[in-house]
């Protein structure tokens, strides 16, 4: 382990690990994005959601490096590939939390806020979708994660970020690359998930604390 | 052209389904290469998840492995196997089985740990030793979820297995992988393709499994990753 | 549930989504032009015929490089120089493969790359000439490239492809040119990166020039640890090991001589964007172009690949040595 090479290489290193948070979060926050008013529409209307639902079980299922190279003719080998594929990844993980979410919520409440007054769309941002922030915080969470490590593997078509120690550390035979590449990758996406679990705490004060 | 025109155009030419490296090689190098590792991680992973939600110890490390085990760079994990040990077998199978293992253990424990208490206690209540409750209620409850977990591992080795080529290995991968060190499109897409289609199936294998496995009273579960 | 709180959970939800949106607007993150090791990806226009081929278009020197360490260290070498001449570069480090790059030179979004004459011209350039000698090759290049393209002087320097076995291989079987190895090619396997199989001095060319065929082909990486490996495990039999690979040294390769001339001549030359050099320019990279040996090439290689120096080192270390910087 040549703990020199970290010191003399800092700024590179910063330099990746910017480019792999950019396109490592943003398709997450892209995914949520499209996930809210996807799963509402999902959550009100049933028999919206088996399809959406499946379809999006496909998705997921299709390894990253095989969406990336089937968007080579439309987003060539760029960063906008890699943060499109990734953003339909979150979108696949997210979209169900959404749904399981705002179904999620015990009908007294519903009722109890209709009862008050509030008219459907009232009712959904004042009480449906803040009490199910923890689910959808949740899908976000996963999101997140995945998609800061998947981000890796953008490296193999081109696409710079950490991926590029670990393709450098295999040209030279260079485990302490790979090493830092890998510890910064997961200790970036433990930092998000952290930070993301942070903030649904300070969405939600009525939830109890186990 | 568009990726399925290529990927179609390259898939159906027969020459690619003959002699050395012929696609159906590929797929059943590719398929030994993810087949293995989920088979040891499930023998590993399901007593283990099992037996972290029947008794509760240990429970903390999997949850907080449930919400980190994705963030493991694959990649990463190939290459560095790739530079210590060469061309050995444990080069693809180590990082693959380590990471199967997580989503077959998490989802093992939450089915087993979701189980109803009132069922446990009837269980208990009725007579039933340790081995007996666990065989014959916790972990048919829990199927449905491992299924789950079986199934998210199988479709995240698949992916790896692909990514394998870049450290020289067989499977799908290598078309991708020759396809863009030689700059055709061709074989990169129908790599790409045929992966995806071998992910599919894989879906739906297990949903056959699910159907045929899952007693029908189960199958209303609420799903969990 | 106090509706104020409601309300702040769901604003912050919003919130998070608002600066998803705006995120969008503001673009791509592509590196900067700060220090040097910077690797970063490109943004996608036109529509060429292969879409693994795509590029775009701006305005300053860029000096680019192929994704593989000599490449790297060859811009490096060329950022530096530039710099040190007071011109402003922006580099943009490990582009990918030729099909990718290739383009970019010729529509100016990168004005300089380092190339390897003899694969620029059968590989893209003219993938018919057949020739072979240095001189032959930038005859054709100067020929043959288009208009907005030039190679400027060749270092001596070469790094071309070869057939290597091991020093045990060798000796047994009395080896030092690949015509030697007709009585045992049929029962070998040949190791070599992806993109062998299909080259014309690839497979085709050694069974062409030397009547060889191999009993199989191993695909590998670009003559790195997995080539090596294969070698010295047995996995492979001879494979082909670039000619400044510091493994030749470091674990006692032996390339076996190609008296035929199957592999051409790879000289280093910087590939350049005409309308974006300037007489400064030129005379720097002619002047590095005129001391890069294969010897000097080949150390540099060594104490990148053995022994992990950083390419910024590599390189500023050889421009001082040579007094060029």
């Amino acid at each position: 382990m040549m703990w020199s090479w970290i010191p003399s290489n800092g700024s590179l290193i910063w330099q990746l690990t910017r480019e792999n948070i950019y396109i490592g979060v943003v398709p997450a926050l892209y995914g949520l994005a499209i996930s809210l008013p996807l799963g509402i529409v999902a959550a009100r209307w049933r028999w919206f959601y088996p399809p959406v639902l499946t379809l999006v079980n496909v998705i997921y299922a299709i390894p990253a490096l095989a969406l990336f190279i089937a968007l080579i003719p439309t987003l060539g080998l760029t960063n906008t590939n890699v943060i499109v594929a990734l953003t339909l990844f979150s979108l696949c993980v997210i979209l169900p939390n959404v749904v399981a979410g705002l179904r999620g919520v015990p009908d007294p409440v519903r009722q109890a806020a209709t009862a008050m007054g509030y008219g459907p769309l009232r009712r959904l941002v004042m009480v449906e979708l803040p009490l199910a922030v923890p689910v959808i915080m949740g899908g976000l969470r996963v999101g997140v994660v995945s998609s800061i490590s998947l981000a890796s593997v953008g490296q193999l078509i081109g696409v710079s970020s950490l991926g590029y120690l670990f393709t450098d550390g295999e040209q030279r035979s260079f485990p302490t690359e790979i090493y830092v590449g890998l510890v910064l990758i997961i200790a970036l996406a433990l930092a998000c998930d952290l930070i993301l679990v942070g903030v649904r705490r300070a969405l939600t004060p009525w939830a109890v604390r186990a | 052209m568009s990726f399925f025109n290529y990927a179609w155009d390259w898939v159906t030419q027969s020459a690619h389904w003959h002699g050395p490296g012929s696609i159906p090689q590929q797929i059943v190098a590719h398929l030994g290469y993810a087949g293995l590792p989920l088979l040891i991680a499930a023998i590993i992973a399901i007593p283990a998840g099992v037996a972290v939600g029947h008794t509760g110890r240990g429970s903390v490390f999997v949850v907080n492995l449930a919400n980190s085990w994705r963030a493991i760079p694959t990649l990463g994990l190939l290459v560095l196997l790739a530079v210590y040990l060469g061309f050995s077998f444990l080069t693809w199978l180590l990082p693959l089985v380590v990471l199967a293992i997580p989503p077959i253990l998490v989802n093992a424990y939450e089915g087993v740990a979701g189980v109803d208490p009132g069922v446990r206690d009837a269980a208990k209540g009725a007579g039933m030793t340790a081995w007996q409750q666990v065989t014959r209620v916790e972990v048919p409850i829990a199927l449905p979820l491992i299924l789950v977990g079986l199934r998210t591992a199988a479709i995240f080795v698949v992916a790896t297995a692909t990514i394998a080529a870049y450290i020289g290995l067989g499977g799908l991968g290598r078309f991708i992988f020759d396809g863009l060190a030689s700059y055709q499109y061709g074989p990169v897409a129908g790599g790409a393709l045929l992966v995806v289609g071998l992910a599919v199936l894989v879906l739906g294998l297990f949903a056959l499994l699910g159907r045929v496995l899952v007693p029908a009273g189960l199958r209303k579960q609420r799903r969990s990753e | 549930m106090r509706s104020r709180t409601g309300l702040a959970a769901t604003a912050a939800l919003a919130a998070i989504t608002v600066t998803a949106v705006a995120a969008c607007a503001s673009g791509g993150g592509s590196s900067s032009s700060s220090s040097t090791t910077t690797p970063s990806a490109t943004t996608a226009t036109s529509s060429s015929s292969n879409p693994l081929s795509q590029g775009s278009a701006s305005g300053t020197v860029v000096v680019g490089s192929g994704n593989f360490p000599e490449s790297e260290l060859l811009a490096e070498i060329y950022i530096l120089a530039l710099q040190g001449k007071g011109i402003k570069v922006t580099p943009k480090l490990n582009i990918g493969s030729r099909e990718v790059y290739y383009p970019q030179v010729q529509k100016g979004t990168v004005s300089i790359i380092p190339e390897y004459n003899g694969t620029l011209l059968s590989v893209v350039v003219d993938p018919t000439s057949t020739a072979k000698t240095t001189a032959a090759v930038d005859a054709a290049l100067a020929a043959k490239l288009p208009s907005s393209l030039e190679i400027l002087n060749p270092a001596s320097a070469q790094d071309s492809d070869s057939v290597t076995v091991t020093a045990a291989t060798a000796a047994k079987y009395h080896l030092k040119t690949i015509a030697d190895l007709a009585p045992y090619a049929k029962s070998w396997t040949l190791g070599a990166p992806p993109e062998f199989k299909t080259r014309s001095d690839g497979l085709a060319g050694l069974k062409a020039n030397y009547g060889l065929v191999f009993k199989s082909f191993d695909p590998l990486d670009e003559s790195g640890p997995i080539t090596l490996a294969a070698l010295q495990d047995g996995k492979v039999q001879a494979a082909d090991v670039f000619t400044t690979t510091p493994y030749i040294i470091t674990d006692h390769l032996v390339p076996l001589s190609d008296p035929k001339n199957n592999f051409a001549a790879q000289n280093v030359v910087p590939l350049v964007y005409k309308p974006a050099m300037n007489s400064t320019i030129t005379s720097t990279l002619n002047a590095i172009s005129a001391k890069l040996t294969t010897q000097a090439l080949l150390q540099m290689d060594n104490a990148l690949i053995t022994l992990k120096a950083n390419y910024s080192t590599v390189a500023a270390g050889f421009l001082k040595a040579e007094g060029l910087s």
